[in-house]
Parts: C-alpha cells; structure tokens; sequence
C-alpha cells in the first residue's frame, strides 16, 4: 500500500507537467488545427522567465561593512542586492527566496505576447497547408528559440531553487495515518501538483463558464458559422492561443525547482507530450490532462525495482509502448471525439 | 545510357562529375590562406557529405513521394552501424559483409515498423515511427547494453574472433578495408600551394552514393514511383479505385529504410564505432532538415541539403569571434565591435540557430527547398534573356527538373 501510494505521488509531478503542456497543444490544435512542434520551446522559456527573475533580483552591488572585518583586518565588503536596497532588507530577502513563485508574474505577460506574437507572425500563415508543413515550420521555430535561449544563456543548466519554507520533504504517510516515515515526499512536488491542478481547473472554468470560453467552445465545434453569426473568431483563437502559451510557460516556472532548467528541456518533454495528446485523443482537453496524469503515474509504477527486474527496460519504453497499442487499437484517443483525425 | 532520359542523365553526369572532383572543387583556397578555412575537401567530410547524402536520398523516397514523414528514420541508420560494427567484430574487417548485413537488418526492422506505422497517415504516422524510435533509443542505451554497449557505444577489441580475418591476433586495433585497400588510406596531391586529398572510404562511400541515386532516379521515373506519387496527391482516390496502397507504401518505407541503413553501415565502415545517439530523434529531424532544405520530392535536394548542413555543422561552426574581427578589420573600430557582436550569435557554436532561420525560411517561402530557388532564379534570368516570346519560357519553367 505505501509502495503503492509512493509511485503513485512520484508520477503526479511529471505527469502534471505532461498534463499541462499537453493540455496547452490541445488548446492550439483543437482551436486552431494547427500541430505546434514549438510548444515545447514555450515551456522552457517559461523556466527561464525564472531564471531571469531570479538572475535580476540577485544584482547587487558591493557596500562596505564597517563592522566586520575580512581575515585581513581591512572592512569587509559585502554584496547587498538591490532588492533590498528598495524593499528593505527583511523583505527583499523574502522577494529573493520566492522568486520562482514570483516569476509566474513575469512569466504571464511575457509569455501572452510570446503567443500572440508568434500567431499573427507566424502560424496564422499556415492554417491551410498541411499538417507536415506546420509541423516543419514549428519544429524550425523550436530550434530558433532554443538557440535564442542557448545563446543568452549558455548550454548548461541553471539551478533555480524553490523557496525555502517549500524545501525538505513531508512525512507524507503520516497524514494519512500509515507508518510515520513510509511516504516521504518532497513539498514542492506537492506545491506542483496543486498548482498543475488550480491552473487546469482555471481552463477548463474559463472555457465552461464564461462567454468568451463559450464562443471559442462553439468556434472549436463549427468555426465558419459561428464566423457567419458576426463573431471575430480569428481574434478569439489568437487570444487562446496566448493563453495555451500561458499554460505552457507557467507549467515551466515552476518545474524550474524539480529540474534545473537548460535550453533542450522543451524539446524532451514535447516529444513526450505528444504522445501523451495522442493517447488522450487529438482535440480533447479532458483527455489530454487524463493521460498526462496517467502516463506520468504509468511511468513511475514501470520504474518500480519489482516490474523492472521482471520487465526489463520497460520503464523506459512503457510510454511509446502505450501510445503505440492505442494508436493502433484506437486512433481517436481515449476521450476524442469520434472522426477527428481518425485516417 | 543506363535507362536515363534527357535531363536525368544530365543530372546524374553533373553529380557524378561533382562526387569525383569533389577533393578539388571543395578545396578552392590555398593552404594558409585567411580563407582556407572554409575548404571542406578532406576525406572526413567529404564522406559525411556522401554518406548523409544517401540517407537523404533514402527518406527522401517515402517522405518526397509519398508524403508520409517519418520522425523515427535515424533508428535505420543506428541500427545499420550496429550491425556493421558486430560484423567487423565476428566476421571480418573487409565492409562488404558488413554493409550488406546493416542493409539487410535494417530493411527487416523497416519491414516490421513500416508494417504497424503505416495503418496510420499524417501525424499519427509520425508519431509512432518517433515512438519506435524513441523506444529503439531507450533500450539501445539500458536493457541492450550486452548487444549495443550501452553509453559507450559499441567498438572493436583486440580479442574479437573476426572469423574470416584468420586466426591470429592483432596487436593493434585493425581497421577496415575493401579486399585490401584501407579506407583511411589518402594521398595528397600537391598543386603549387594547393593541397588535395584523395581519401579512398571518400571514393567507396562516393561511388556507393552514385548508385543509391541512381536507383533513387530509376525509382522516381518508374510506374511504382508514379503509384507512390498518387498516393501523395490522394489516397483516398487511389483507394476507392479499388487499389491497395499499402503494399507501395510499404515498399518505399522498407527501401527508405534499407538506404538509412546503408548509410549506417558506411558511417562505421569509416569510424567502427557505433552509439545509440545515432538514433536518438534529433537524429531523425536532421534528415527531415536536410531534405526539407535540399527540396523534398526533388532529386537533387536531398543530396544538396545534406552537404549543406554537414558543411554548416563542421565550416560555419568554426567562424568565431577571432575571425570575425579579421573579416570587419577594415570597418572603424566602434562599426566593428558593433558588427561583431551582430553576427556572434548566428555563428560558431550558434550555427544551429542559422540553420532554424534558414530552415523556416524555406518552409515558409520556398516549399520546395533549394532546389525550387534555384529554379525561380533560373527562371527570372531567362525571362529577362528573351523578353518578347515568353511563352514558350513560360511552359518549359512550368516542368521544372526534378
């Protein structure tokens, strides 16, 4: 049972990256039509929107202590950030620590105009040609970004650590009255998932419960009528497509604690998301979070001592594996929707 | 000559002239020039240039004609330089076995993968040839370490038993030959203050290509190239005409598979070594790159878009910021700080992010790759040559050679 739970929470962080990410290429292709190979690019400039908050906040300059001395006997100068030049010291040291939290301010904006940026500039020009085009001029545009990043950046990876309260672990097992010490689980996973959980919810509310949502669900249905009923839905879709950016590069922000972030991050989990949207049904939000959520919990339990010495490697194959056996028992997905791309 | 028509033989006269003076025609600069930098006429290269160019050639059959894009070939291409490198390991140092072997092993596994992939079309289809992929990838590097050597890559040792080679053992590691003739073996021609190298693996691989185009030109001018054409422009149709596509289909993935792993092979026969990287995708999209750049659907693209991202991948790669300084040394200081830093991020390390540029630019503007600007060049001077009857210009551009 604790065996259990464990693999279970050790899958609910990667697969809510899954889920969002996945979620987000949903929202593009079930809006627009359009297979987008940069979504993964928006992820990872969504870490790095935390990376450059973190790097900002940390300028500092030097300022002359005159209590203390170095080994030399001279005044110690020390680096004072200028966020507490501003803030004072007790908060700025506050802001320092909760910078990736934080970043999700910047990330918003940035990423919105990223979205809408690359809609009207680029993709617009590609609804009506192939899906191999798209996927061509998106997988260019994946690589321009990450060597953008690359280039600003460097190769290597930059850790970004998570706030201190949010560090160390839980005794997991122990709130739900196992054995104290049987689930030990680190707390910013659990920060992941929930966050992961309030951002899915906030979609799936905004598309059930406002006009707007309502309007974009019916342009999803049939764009061209609701295009004849007078409503700028070329405007809308656009807007949406800023939004699935928005749900990709939060998604990276956060995941900047679990993994530190380098400029191919995007690349290695949107091949995976892809698979992960093809098992849960082109076109279909719910079952893109479904499976982002069960693939990543699926992965963890093949990673499990006890599965792998029986199934040797499977852990590293079980995803394709999957996605392999539904595409070719049932193309549409777990939750698609009868028809669509189902040749 | 050879079954070829008019332009084909053409082509094919020009590309072999290409592949055999290629030493000179890639080595345009003198040694110690500023510029010879730039020469990508030595042997290494000059194979990678062929070599991808066989690979290009191969996905450019199922991806140029059919129009299925596969995103899982580079695991044809790892697979095939396993398979030489065990032949080098067991049989014998001489390449033939061990390109027939890669040919042949990877055709197996595209017969297989090709099988399953193909029940499905547009994304679907490149999603599961990535997963094969993927998957190939993942056990290449853990389960199947006692067959692949896992991170290390698969290499010869001293105590292989290389059947053929006879019994006793060597003292250093052997390298590979054809009956005898070494493919690291090179002479160098000297020309005043010219330098060639005649490397024969570049000749083997070279010659190898030549005929991997030819059957590419046979394959696109016969009924069977016309019958994956049709698929391209409509399945459906071809279907209801109570045809089954799949076995064309079927074909070209298997002999785009055959030709990755042709490639694979020759990559070891050059360098016996073999790494899972080999089939990692990124692998794959290179060879998407390259006949996307190059022109699908084209003869010649293929080959041109390898040789371009091989020589972007080793020459344009070498332009850093030194150089750079010793180019705008004639501009004023302040302009030349200023163009330096303008230029640092597209080049050296930052060839990559050239190479994404160029690569949407053509997806964008020129679908048909460079092939299909060379044409819309040729084209424009031709107008300009004969103004008044256009016509006739008109129809003969409008067939552009392939």
């Amino acid at each position: 049972m604790d065996a259990f739970l464990l693999q279970i929470l050790n899958g609910l962080d990667k697969g809510s990256a899954y889920a969002l990410i996945a979620l987000g290429l949903t929202l593009i292709f079930g809006t627009l039509g359009v297979v987008n190979f940069a979504h993964g690019a928006l992820f990872m400039i969504g870490a790095f929107c935390a990376v450059t908050l973190n790097a900002i906040l940390g300028l500092s300059h030097q300022v002359t202590d005159p209590e203390r001395t170095d080994f030399l006997g001279n005044p110690l100068q020390v680096d004072v950030p200028y966020v507490y030049d501003i803030f004072g010291e007790s908060a700025g040291a506050w802001i320092l620590d909760w910078s990736v939290p934080l970043a999700i301010l910047l990330a918003i904006p940035v990423m919105l105009v990223i979205g809408i940026v690359m809609e009207r500039g680029l993709i617009r020009h590609f609804y009506k040609r192939p899906h191999a085009d798209q996927i061509l001029v998106t997988f260019g545009l994946a690589i321009v970004l990450q060597e953008i990043i690359k280039a600003f950046y460097g190769a290597n990876p930059i850790p970004t650590p998570a706030p201190d309260a949010l560090r160390g672990s839980v005794d997991f097992g122990a709130w739900l009255g196992l054995q104290a010490g049987s689930v030990i689980y680190p707390v910013w996973r659990l920060v992941y998932f929930f966050f992961a959980g309030i951002i899915i919810a906030g979609v799936f509310a905004f598309l059930q419960f406002t006009t707007f949502g309502m309007v974009v669900r019916a342009g999803m249905a049939d764009r061209e009528t609701v295009g004849l009923l007078g409503i700028d839905i070329d405007r809308r879709f656009t807007l949406m497509f800023g939004l699935a950016a928005i749900v990709a590069g939060l998604a990276g922000v956060m995941y900047t604690p679990i993994l530190s972030p380098n400029y191919h991050m995007g690349m290695d989990f949107l091949v995976l998301s892809f698979v992960v949207v093809v098992v849960g049904g082109m076109g279909s939000l719910p079952g893109a979070v479904a499976a982002g959520f069960l693939l990543g919990i699926l992965q963890s339990f093949a990673s499990m001592n006890a599965v792998k010495s029986l199934l040797p490697g499977i852990d590293q194959i079980i995803i394709y594996l999957v996605a392999i056996v539904i595409l070719l028992t049932r193309p549409r997905g777990l939750l698609g929707r009868k028809g669509v791309m189902e040749e | 000559m050879l079954g070829l028509h008019g332009r084909d033989l053409t082509l094919f006269l020009v590309v072999t002239a290409l592949v055999v003076f290629a030493p000179v025609i890639l080595n345009p600069f003198p040694i110690g020039s500023s510029l010879a930098q730039f020469n990508a006429g030595y042997p290494d290269l000059m194979q990678r240039f062929v070599i991808y160019g066989i690979f290009a050639i191969g996905f450019n059959i199922l991806f140029g004609l059919t129009g299925y894009l596969s995103f899982g070939h580079a695991a044809f291409l790892g697979l095939g330089s396993y398979a030489a490198v065990w032949m080098f390991k067991l049989l014998s140092m001489n390449v033939i076995p061990a390109l027939i072997l890669s040919t042949v092993v990877a055709g197996l596994f595209a017969l297989v993968i090709g099988f399953i992939s193909l029940r499905r079309s547009g994304i679907y289809f490149s999603i599961l040839t990535l997963a094969f992929a993927q998957m190939m990838y993942a056990l290449a590097y853990s389960v199947l370490t006692p067959i692949t050597n896992g991170e290390t890559g698969l290499q010869l040792a001293l105590d292989d038993p290389r059947i053929l080679d006879g019994g006793e053992r060597p003292t250093s590691l052997p390298v590979t030959d054809l009956f005898g003739l070494e493919m690291r073996e090179t002479t160098v021609l000297h020309m005043g203050s010219w330098e060639f190298t005649i490397g024969a693996g570049y000749y083997f691989a070279g010659i190898l290509m030549l005929i991997a185009f030819y059957l590419s030109i046979r394959i696109f001018r016969s009924p069977f190239g016309m019958m994956l054409r049709a698929v391209k422009s409509n399945q459906n149709r071809m279907n209801y005409t109570g045809l089954n596509t799949r076995p064309y289909t079927l074909a070209a993935f298997v002999i785009s598979g055959m030709y990755a792993g042709l490639a694979g092979g020759l990559l070891a026969a050059m360098d016996p070594l073999a790494g899972a990287e080999r089939m990692q995708w990124t692998a794959s999209g290179e060879v998407v790159l390259m006949t996307i750049l190059g022109g699908a659907g084209t003869l010649l693209g293929p080959v041109l878009g390898a040789g371009l991202i091989k020589y972007f991948e080793n020459i344009f790669s070498k332009i850093n910021d030194g150089v750079l300084h010793a180019w705008f040394g004639a501009v004023p200081d302040g302009m030349e700080d200023v163009l330096v830093t303008v230029f640092h991020p597209f080049v050296g390390k930052g060839w990559h992010l050239t190479l994404g540029l160029m690569f949407m630019a053509v997806v964008i503007f020129l679908p048909g790759g460079l092939v299909e600007g060379g044409t819309r060049i040729g084209r424009l001077f031709r107008r300009r040559g004969r103004n008044a009857g256009g016509a006739e210009a008109e129809a003969a551009a409008k067939h552009p050679a392939e």
